[in-house]
């Protein structure tokens, strides 16, 4: 690994943007450093961004939540004169790696479901004020906030210029988001997503492009108004302080082990393997929100999932060769429902349901790993309530059965919340046990009936909860022949397979976005007419066109 | 009877893996056991389950071990669980982990390639003593029955070989695979053995012998295979069970000889030169030579079919992954992983059978085919010894590969016994002579009537020159139970 991308990073630290807080409404200001770029060889010019920009994005959104949960409009403008942002980084696209680029556009993908899902979870509506040109990942960014402005300058246009330009789609959700969330017309959509200059001006929202244009002189004054509007329309409580959002705790080994307070990751490499190993709580769950605000970052529940969230991201972008991820818990399950159960009971409390939405995220996250993942459910675990979602989020789960020798940690058991029945909603809008027994839904009611209940092996293999159950005569062949098996299959064929059979069900515009991602998206990155030494992105800049093996497949 | 119940394992099986202390192996046996006695008992009709049979049983596997003569009755058989001693530092002999250390345990890589193989191994081997199960009643000789019920018993030992590695090393499917040895059966509708040659009845003793002079040594190099496999201990399982192998192969070959003895014996008596008179040879009460040939056509090209498809990627997989090596692996002198080797396979262009070079890493199945080919061509030369000696002009021969084939390249084309394309028309004339009808077969189940003398033989055939375990000829080597 030539350098170690680190998903942690605050407001000291950035180079790329800017927020500035007006009471209920924030403005966010993208003004990349075109000589910060997170890798050697290209310049951020003209707003373009990497995944470093994307970090500190990230960042801002998730600390607006927690850290701002004043803010109830957030205005996402541009810096710089005469261009809102160009996208995502030509030169870097071109020089990356396959799975960098895969990587990138997931995270990234990520950020955009995140800041546009931030009215419905939080309140927090994100508006574009588009000055200048917007294009490919910069309209991209627009379409992902909930109101577009489009000045009328006769020149600021918005476009998603990748075919024509580039042989490649735009990344993260353009066309979707385009048909999808803006139901533009098809016929509207494939003229828009072939023109390089992009739509401008009136018909830009004629075609609901842009959900206002607005001339020149008055955009500014109109911005502003706007955003005044929408927060003194806003549902949002008032909410007076935030909780800060602490460094965290981490440290990382020579072997590329990495230990946080609660999260402990290891790493097998001959075996191309990382266990992740969350721990429950030691302490008892606070008395009341109160007490839990005043713990802030350093509460339980939060702790947890920003530890486990920075480990997902670290070993997706670090660690590319670790093909399996075997996630274990260790602790006390009636504790950790005791802590769980403070948020369900006061899921209106701003805090709480930051919280909760926060881990709904990172189950997300992690059910679009490309990773082959198993659960563990050990003696000693707690596989409880939300970190029960986790069996029903890994493509297999083992569960020790009866007493092993020597070994004298309570039995393992899975206890199921309300948690597993409507609150961590997976990408189809389904949660995972529906998605699980989309063929049995009788099976989701009987699960139902059993929460509380904390369930032994037969139990839980009753109710079809985990894959297998195990006894100590076979559990550790049958692991390690699994693990040794898995990670023998054809990295590619399990992502492909992983993918397709996580999310039975519905489509919504999340799977889409993620499925065409993978399937289109990924496959034209491999092909010669995109990143050839003769394809469009390798001659981009060079006033060479790329040239094209004109089969179509 | 074995008392089900409690059944102490280190007594009662010879083993030399610990069984006793094998917690993991214990349970699943304890749960296979039964079935396997039941199984057995229902198999072998009862009077022979009462009978006393003077077997050999291995107890362990040093020379002074591995044949224990003594009285038994069947179902309170000592069926072990040996494995050949470890060899220091055994490496993996061939394919792309060549000179990496042997698996002690399976590769979760290879786990389905290498449990589907020894499931294949396995099936065969309950298979023919349901085959054979009826064959008691009609033994030419005392001397024969043991002999038959010897085989029997090592192929119910070879079951268990198969069954304790799966138990052992595959887990809970490995479980359920154990079990499914004993659901499927020899020429069930419903779930019938995996291969189709263990699906044939076995009418008759010439068949028997037959069978176990080519189909067991289909056996033999399918072990002869697996002996070289990079898995240690299915590797040790299958070098033991070939020492096993080489009496059931024995038994065929000298069945047949004594059965050809006879029958030049009984011609030269009368005086009969022409071993075509067929019918005044069969008033005799011996089989006609040509006959015997019909059966050997019949068997051997049954067997070849049981090598599978002459070019295949399962084939080249298992040898490439280690597996299964080549016959005799180890004397061979080339690089083991057969990058740029060919070999030479049949195939069939414009309905004519042709000889092509394809990799040799396909052709694993053709090779090993040709292995066995040249094995069984010995006892076949020293059959035709016997006729010379008698006097009579005959010769047996392994007919074309090409003949009577269903499965591989030949299937569905009409080949006579010398490998020449024949009509139609001429293939259907020539069937009775090339094949068991079931005229011949009405004739020599005729000749099938028991004799349980010690020391008498029935008159088809002619008693061993030397007795088993060294015995006298008029030894009783089953002590019938009268009910
Ligand atoms: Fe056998
Ligand atoms: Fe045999």
């Amino acid at each position: 690994m030539t350098k170690l991308i680190d998903f942690q990073t605050d407001p000291s630290k950035y180079r790329h943007w800017r927020v500035e807080y007006d009471g209920p409404v924030a403005n966010l200001i993208m003004d990349v450093d075109e000589n910060a770029g997170l890798f050697d060889g290209y310049q951020l010019k003209l707003n373009s961004y990497d995944l470093g920009v994307d970090i500190e994005l990230a960042d801002v959104v998730q600390r607006m939540r927690f850290e701002h949960p004043e803010v109830k409009v957030v205005v996402m403008k541009s810096g710089k004169e005469k261009v809102f942002c160009a996208g995502a980084n030509i030169r870097m696209l071109g020089g990356a790696a396959h799975s960098h680029k895969v990587n990138f556009c997931k995270f990234t993908n990520e950020t955009r479901n995140t800041f546009e899902a931030a009215e419905a979870d939080s309140g927090q509506k994100y508006v574009a004020a588009v000055k200048g040109a917007c294009a490919g990942g910069g309209y991209e960014l627009a379409l992902a906030c909930n109101h577009i402005m489009l000045t009328d300058d006769s020149a600021s246009s918005v476009a998603l210029p990748e075919v024509p330009l580039l042989a490649v789609l735009p990344g993260t959700g353009g066309l979707t988001r385009v048909t999808d969330k803006r139901k533009v017309r098809r016929d509207r959509a494939d003229i828009f997503c072939t023109i390089e200059e992009g739509v401008r001006g009136k018909r830009a929202q004629d075609w609901r492009l842009v959900d206002e244009v607005i001339s020149n002189a008055k955009f500014d004054a109109a911005v502003e108004e706007r955003a005044k509007e929408f927060a003194a329309a806003s549902t949002k409580a008032d909410v007076e302080k935030g909780i800060e959002l602490t460094p965290l705790q981490r440290e990382i080994g020579a072997d590329g082990s990495v230990t946080y307070s609660l999260v402990e990751v290891a790493v097998d490499r001959d075996a191309r393997t990382a266990t992740i190993t969350l721990h429950g709580p030691e302490e008892d769950a606070p008395a009341d929100m109160a007490a839990f605000t005043e713990q802030g970052a350093q509460a339980y529940m939060l702790r947890l999932a920003r530890e486990l969230d920075d480990a997902f991201l670290h070993l997706r972008l670090n660690e590319m060769e670790l093909g399996l991820l075997v996630l274990r818990t260790q602790g006390d399950p009636e504790k950790f429902l005791a802590h769980e159960a403070l948020l369900l009971n006061n899921a209106d409390h701003w805090l709480a349901n930051e919280v909760l939405h926060y881990w709904k995220r990172i189950l997300k996250r992690v059910d679009v790993t490309s990773r082959s993942m198993v659960a563990l459910v050990e003696h000693g675990s707690c596989f409880a309530g939300i970190l029960a979602e986790l069996l029903f989020s890994v493509d297999r789960s083992y569960m020790m059965e009866d007493e092993f020798e020597g070994d004298n940690r309570p039995l393992a058991t899975v206890t199921l919340s309300e948690a597993n029945f409507g609150r961590m909603p997976m990408g189809n809008d389904l949660t995972r046990l529906e998605t699980r027994f989309l063929g049995e839904p009788e099976s989701v009611e009987k699960a139902k009936a059993a929460i509380g209940e904390a369930l032994e092996a037969e139990d839980a293999d009753e109710l079809g909860l985990v894959t297998e159950i195990l006894d100590d005569i076979d559990w550790e062949d049958e692991i390690r022949i699994f693990m040794e098996e898995r990670a023998s299959f054809s990295p590619d064929a399990m992502t492909g397979m992983e993918a397709n059979l996580r999310f039975a069900g519905p489509e919504t515009m999340e799977t889409r976005i993620f499925g065409r991602l993978t399937a289109w998206q990924n496959w034209i990155f491999n092909r010669p007419n995109a990143v050839g030494a003769e394809g469009a992105l390798q001659r981009y800049g060079t006033g060479v066109r790329g040239k094209y093996n004109m089969e179509r497949v | 009877m074995l008392d089900l119940i409690n059944v102490s394992y280190d007594t009662q099986i010879p083993n030399n893996v610990g069984l006793s202390s094998d917690k993991k192996v214990l349970k699943a046996l304890e749960k296979w056991h039964p079935g396997y006695i039941n199984w057995w008992n229902d198999l072998i009709p009862q009077k022979f389950q009462e009978s006393m049979v003077y077997l050999r049983t291995a107890v362990s596997v040093d020379p002074k071990g591995w044949a224990k003569f003594d009285y038994v009755k069947m179902p309170e058989y000592r069926w072990g669980v040996l494995l050949a001693p470890q060899v220091d530092g055994r490496t993996i002999p061939c394919g792309e982990h060549k000179g990496q250390p042997a698996w002690q345990e399976v590769p979760g890589e290879y786990r389905n390639l290498m449990k589907r193989l020894i499931v294949i191994q396995g099936d065969t081997e309950p298979g023919s003593v349901e085959q054979q199960r009826f064959l008691g009643l009609t033994a030419p000789s005392l001397y024969d029955m043991r002999n038959l019920f010897q085989v029997n018993v090592e192929e119910g030992r070879h079951l268990w070989a198969m069954v304790y590695l799966l138990q052992k090393y595959f887990g809970r499917d490995g479980r359920e695979e154990a079990d499914d040895m004993l659901r499927r059966s020899s020429g069930s509708e419903e779930a019938p053995r995996m291969l189709g040659a263990f699906n044939e009845e076995t009418p008759d003793w010439l068949s028997f012998f037959m069978f176990t002079y080519f189909t067991d040594r289909d056996g033999k190099m399918q072990l002869e295979s697996l002996a070289q496999s990079g898995f240690d201990p299915l590797s040790r399982t299958c070098r033991f069970m070939l020492t096993e192998e080489a009496h059931h192969m024995f038994v065929g070959e000298t069945g047949v000889g004594r059965t050809i003895e006879r029958t030049c014996q009984v011609m030269n008596e009368n005086g009969i030169t022409d071993p075509y008179d067929t019918n005044k040879i069969r008033d005799l009460g011996v089989i006609d030579l040509p006959t015997i040939q019909k059966k050997l056509n019949l068997h051997y090209t049954l067997s070849l079919d049981l090598f599978g498809q002459e070019v295949s990627t399962n084939a080249a997989n298992a040898f490439n992954a280690g597996i299964k090596g080549r016959y005799q692996e180890n004397r061979i002198d080339d690089d083991h992983m057969l990058t740029n080797d060919t070999y030479v396979v049949w195939d069939m262009v414009d309905g004519q059978a042709v000889q092509r070079e394809v990799p040799a890493l396909t052709a694993i199945n053709m090779r090993l085919r040709d292995d066995y080919t040249r094995d069984a061509a010995g006892g076949v030369g020293r059959w035709n010894k016997i006729i010379a000696k008698a006097g009579i002009e005959f010769e047996l021969k392994l007919p074309h590969e090409s003949f009577n084939r269903k499965i591989g390249v030949f299937a569905g084309h009409n080949f006579d016994p010398d490998g020449k394309v024949v009509s139609g028309a001429e293939y259907d004339a020539g069937l009775p002579k090339w094949l068991p009808t079931h005229a011949d077969g009405d004739f020599i189940q005729s000749l099938m009537k028991p004799v349980t003398e010690p020391g008498k033989y029935a008159g088809w055939i002619n008693p061993p020159k030397v007795g088993i375990d060294n015995k006298p000829g008029d030894f009783e080597y089953v002590k019938l139970h009268m009910a």
